[in-house]
């Protein structure tokens, strides 16, 4: 009897970690080659304290609603109406707190509820009644895109209260005065963040080094982070010599990190992975398919909400165009990102990554004068250009 | 009884010639002889995975030639198929067992699929439904071409399918299990049409579990065992019965196969009672009829029967109930009745169900060893719903040491692993929810010897740490290697229970035949 030789053991080396990893690190360093490109070719404009922070509060919406999309394609669906589905909420926005007098926070939970149900509506019809979510949400798309010009009445509802604006273009209160052009607590929230993040892959490394478990070689793993420090502490600097951290950069910060944890770290974050990885298998190993199906929908409604209450706020008004083409950047954002289209693939980080790789090549691209035609072929060029890369590297 | 035909020496239409084809370490067929005279039927048997579909697709050119050793002559000419429109061309036609019909076209459509009759590009309706209405003829069907396939049953499905062949120029007719999912009254019609061909001096290969048919209309029987030929009956000299076909399908030397146990059984602690499972699209058709079973700790035991006799409708019903509909029946863990209406609570009353089809049913592909592992009870690897990686990082390893899957680390994808690796990480991961009763459903089948043996090792350790076995096969040696009792199962029904030490091929097959007979 012949028992066939396989897979013999070799010792991992440091090339072999690269080549490995190279796919996670690909689009962090397709982003930096971009910043730097934009840098230089704007002539410096990018990276101005002023736009820095705009760029953070143009694309926070796309953010996120990509955590909630990335989800949505993880499970292997799609999800068509986010843009309708933000505008509506912007609209009730406007109708709960501009015309009837709500006050700010029960208008933001009603919101909130609102694309829940919204999202739990759509996710019935895709989990249990088991219609394409493509048709699904196409439907969504255009239903709520009427609802919301028939709550406006085609007209844009406006000013929202100052409390509301201050979503998106509020910053942190500042704690300590600082009339030297840095504000301080933004700076150190910053760093603090920076800090935070460093000391986390410190920590997860000690322990995995103790239990005698393979981690990235020393130096890699000390040049990753001196890149991270560096990184976040110069962004936290520029944004903190225009006008300090915007809440929304908050927001956006607390939720990626909370969606990092959840889809990494938890039961049902690994079960979400499960169910587009193999739909049957993960339904043969007690896992509830139909159920999570419907909450990433649920998820996604709620977060859709957030993205439309983000734009309402930072328009100051509600109107009937905000929200129109959300959906193609938000999900452009998580395949750019690394998401698998059939599933089963894809990161919180990517997705992020992927949002803003579209967002500072549109406003590289803006201050250079490149015409809004042009752009948007060359987003689309860039899309396509990403995920053949991608799908260039499983096959190999 | 046989047909007296006369065949008059006529050069063979095919032959293969020592042929022999490897898939990675694994050997499918080594040296294997084949003949086939003009205008028999011949008929190719051999237990599962013993060659014989191995050999129709290197003979029909989906392994194409270089991809195998040996030749293959066809009216005395070598060829070299690149692939299977090269032997079409010959007239070499083959039905899968798995039937290649487009269920909402119509019959029509489907047999003319690829060449359609035409005039100037455009499909010529009138002369494809005169031609259609032809071939339905010589298969023996009434139905109007333009009928939709999904409103056919099996049978005539199978019938379109011949139909489609006839359609080409047939010289050479290749059957793969032409009336396994046929009941007993069209199984009658296609043997009927295979006698006809025969007559108008059309050529076919058989291929075959069921020995009744076999010896009513085969002219020669060739038996195929582990990869070789064992060698060809002629039904016309003396008479061939079915316990010779048997003996010599059976493989003399079974106990290097299987590793030895002493049993040491128990209390029965699984009982299935009344259980009772419609399909769950044809909500008449009753898959399972109120079987009931009981096993015992500690023991090993088998469920035997054809393709299409209900045993993995049974075990899925059973587990969670992921097939069929209206199901009924009660069953009973340590002698108390449990509820198993969802996979979850199955899992949570003790069962564990390793699928047939790994690729499909029981593995994430692209994920790694470890996350695979761990899915069924993630619970066990986490703290107040977070996972702790260093933990499911370990039990992977446990399980990689102890279930001995070959991998560089428990990082690897399970995509990349052989099958029986593959195999061994399902079976990692239905024991880590820490089962009583598990039911392995075809567990070594596309996997290498060696690897078969450690499988079954598996399952002794499993027996004699007291868990309750149920191993369904189609494999009748390893269910003879292996099992403490066989239960026959025959068109949803047990129809049969041989104690494993009397157990052989011979009684269990006459326990499907006598049924048969009925």
């Amino acid at each position: 009897m012949t028992t066939p030789q396989e897979a013999i053991t070799a010792p991992k080396l440091a090339t072999s970690f690269w080549k490995d990893n190279l796919r996670d690190y690909g689009m962090l360093i397709s982003l930096v080659v971009i910043v730097i490109f934009f840098q230089f070719a704007t002539g410096g404009i990018l990276l101005k304290p002023l736009n820095v922070t705009n760029i953070v509060l143009q694309n926070s919406y796309i953010v996120i609603m990509a955590l909630g999309m990335l989800m949505v394609i993880v499970t292997g669906h799609i999800d068509l109406s986010v843009g309708s589905v933000a505008g509506f909420i912007g609209g009730l926005a406007g109708l709960l707190m501009v015309r009837w007098g709500f006050d700010f926070a029960s208008s933001i939970v009603i919101c909130l509820v609102v694309g829940g149900l919204i999202g739990a509506i759509q996710g019935y019809f895709v989990a249990y009644f088991k219609i394409p979510s493509f048709i699904v949400t196409l439907a969504g798309m255009l239903v709520f895109r009427g609802f919301m010009i028939a709550i406006l009445g085609s007209q844009a509802i406006g000013p929202f209260p100052p409390i509301f604006q201050k979503l998106s273009s509020g910053y942190v209160v500042e704690l300590i005065s600082s009339d030297g052009g840095v504000y301080l607590t933004s700076f150190i929230l910053g760093l603090l963040l920076a800090a935070a993040l460093v000391w986390q892959n410190f920590r997860s490394r000690a322990r995995r080094i103790s239990h005698g478990v393979e981690s990235e070689p020393m130096g890699f793993f000390i040049g990753k982070n001196i890149v991270v420090l560096a990184a976040i502490g110069y962004v936290a600097y520029l944004i903190s010599s225009h006008r300090g951290m915007p809440n929304v950069l908050i927001i956006m910060a607390v939720l990626v990190a909370a969606y990092g944890f959840f889809t990494n770290r938890t039961i049902i974050g690994r079960q979400i992975y499960a169910v587009g990885g193999n739909a049957r298998a993960a339904e043969l190993s007690g896992i509830k398919t139909t159920r999570l199906v419907f909450w990433t929908f649920v998820n996604m409604g709620v977060l859709a909400a957030l993205g439309g209450l983000v734009v309402a706020a930072r328009l100051n008004s509600a109107t009937p165009k905000a929200g129109s083409g959300f959906e193609l950047d938000v999900i452009a954002a998580c395949f750019i990102g690394g998401a698998s289209a059939y599933g089963g693939v894809g990161k919180v980080t990517g997705a992020v990554i992927g949002a803003f790789l579209m967002g500072v090549m549109n406003n590289g691209m803006s201050i250079l004068g490149i015409g809004i035609d042009y752009q948007q072929v060359i987003k689309g060029l860039v899309l396509l250009g990403a995920v053949c890369v991608d799908v260039y590297n499983q096959r190999r | 009884m046989l047909d007296p035909v006369s065949l008059p020496e006529k050069p063979p239409i095919l032959e293969m010639r020592g042929i022999s084809k490897s898939f990675g370490a694994v050997k499918a067929l080594s040296d294997v002889s084949f003949t086939v005279k003009e205008g028999e039927i011949h008929a190719l048997v051999g237990e599962n995975g013993a060659g014989k579909s191995t050999l129709m697709k290197v003979l029909s050119g989906v392994y194409p030639h270089g991809s195998y050793e040996g030749s293959i002559l066809f009216d005395g000419e070598e060829r070299h198929f690149r692939d299977i429109n090269d032997s079409e061309k010959l007239g070499i036609i083959i039905i899968h067992q798995e039937l290649a019909l487009i269920p909402l076209m119509s019959i029509a459509e489907n047999i003319f699929l690829a060449k359609a009759p035409s005039k100037y590009g455009v499909i010529d309706r009138d002369e494809r439904y005169r031609l259609t209405k032809q071939l339905l003829a010589k298969v023996g069907l009434t139905e109007a071409p333009e009928t939709l396939i999904t409103n056919l049953g099996v049978g005539k499905q199978q019938l379109v399918e011949i139909a489609k062949a006839l359609s080409k120029e047939v010289r050479l007719l290749i059957l793969d299990e032409p009336t396994a999912s046929l009941n007993e009254t069209d199984s009658a019609a296609l043997l009927e049409l295979l006698k006809e061909f025969r007559r108008n001096g059309i050529t076919s290969i058989m291929i075959s579990h069921k020995l009744n048919e076999i010896t009513e209309v085969a002219d020669r029987i060739t038996v195929l065992r582990d990869g070789r030929t064992v060698g060809t009956l002629d039904c016309h000299e003396g008479t061939v019965d079915e316990d010779e076909i048997v003996r010599r399908m059976v493989d003399r030397d079974l106990e290097s196969r299987y590793p030895a146990r002493t049993p040491k059984i128990g209390e029965v602690i699984f009982e299935v009672e009344n259980w009772s499972v419609y399909h769950p699209l044809h909500a008449s058709r009753q898959v399972v009829k109120n079987v009931s079973m009981k096993v015992r700790a500690g023991e090993v035991v088998g469920i035997s029967g054809l393709m299409g006799a209900g045993r993995t409708e049974f075990a899925m019903s059973v587990f969670g109930r992921t097939y069929g509909r209206d199901i009924t029946g009660t069953v009973k863990i340590h002698g108390k009745e449990v509820d198993t209406s969802d996979v979850h609570r199955a899992i949570k009353a003790g069962l564990a169900y390793v699928t047939e089809d790994r690729k499909h049913l029981g593995l994430i592909l692209a994920e790694d060893i470890r996350k695979n592992i761990s899915l069924a009870h993630l619970g066990g690897v986490s703290n107040r719903g977070v996972i702790d990686d260093i933990q499911e990082m370990k039990v992977a390893q446990e399980f990689r040491t102890r279930m001995r899957i070959r991998s560089h680390t428990v990082y690897q994808e399970t995509g990349k692993l052989s099958g029986g690796n593959q195999q061994k990480v399902v079976l990692s991961k239905w024991l880590f929810t820490g089962p009583d009763i598990l039911i392995l459903d075809e567990p070594t089948r596309g996997i290498d010897v060696g690897a078969k043996y450690e499988i079954y090792s598996i399952i002794n350790e499993l027996a004699d740490a007291g868990k309750a076995v149920i191993v369904i096969s189609s494999e009748m040696p390893e269910l003879i290697g292996t099992c403490d009792r066989i239960m026959v199962m025959h068109e949803g029904e047990f129809v049969g229970e041989v104690a494993g030490e009397q157990a052989t091929q011979e009684n269990i097959m006459r326990a499907i035949m006598r049924r048969k007979g009925r």
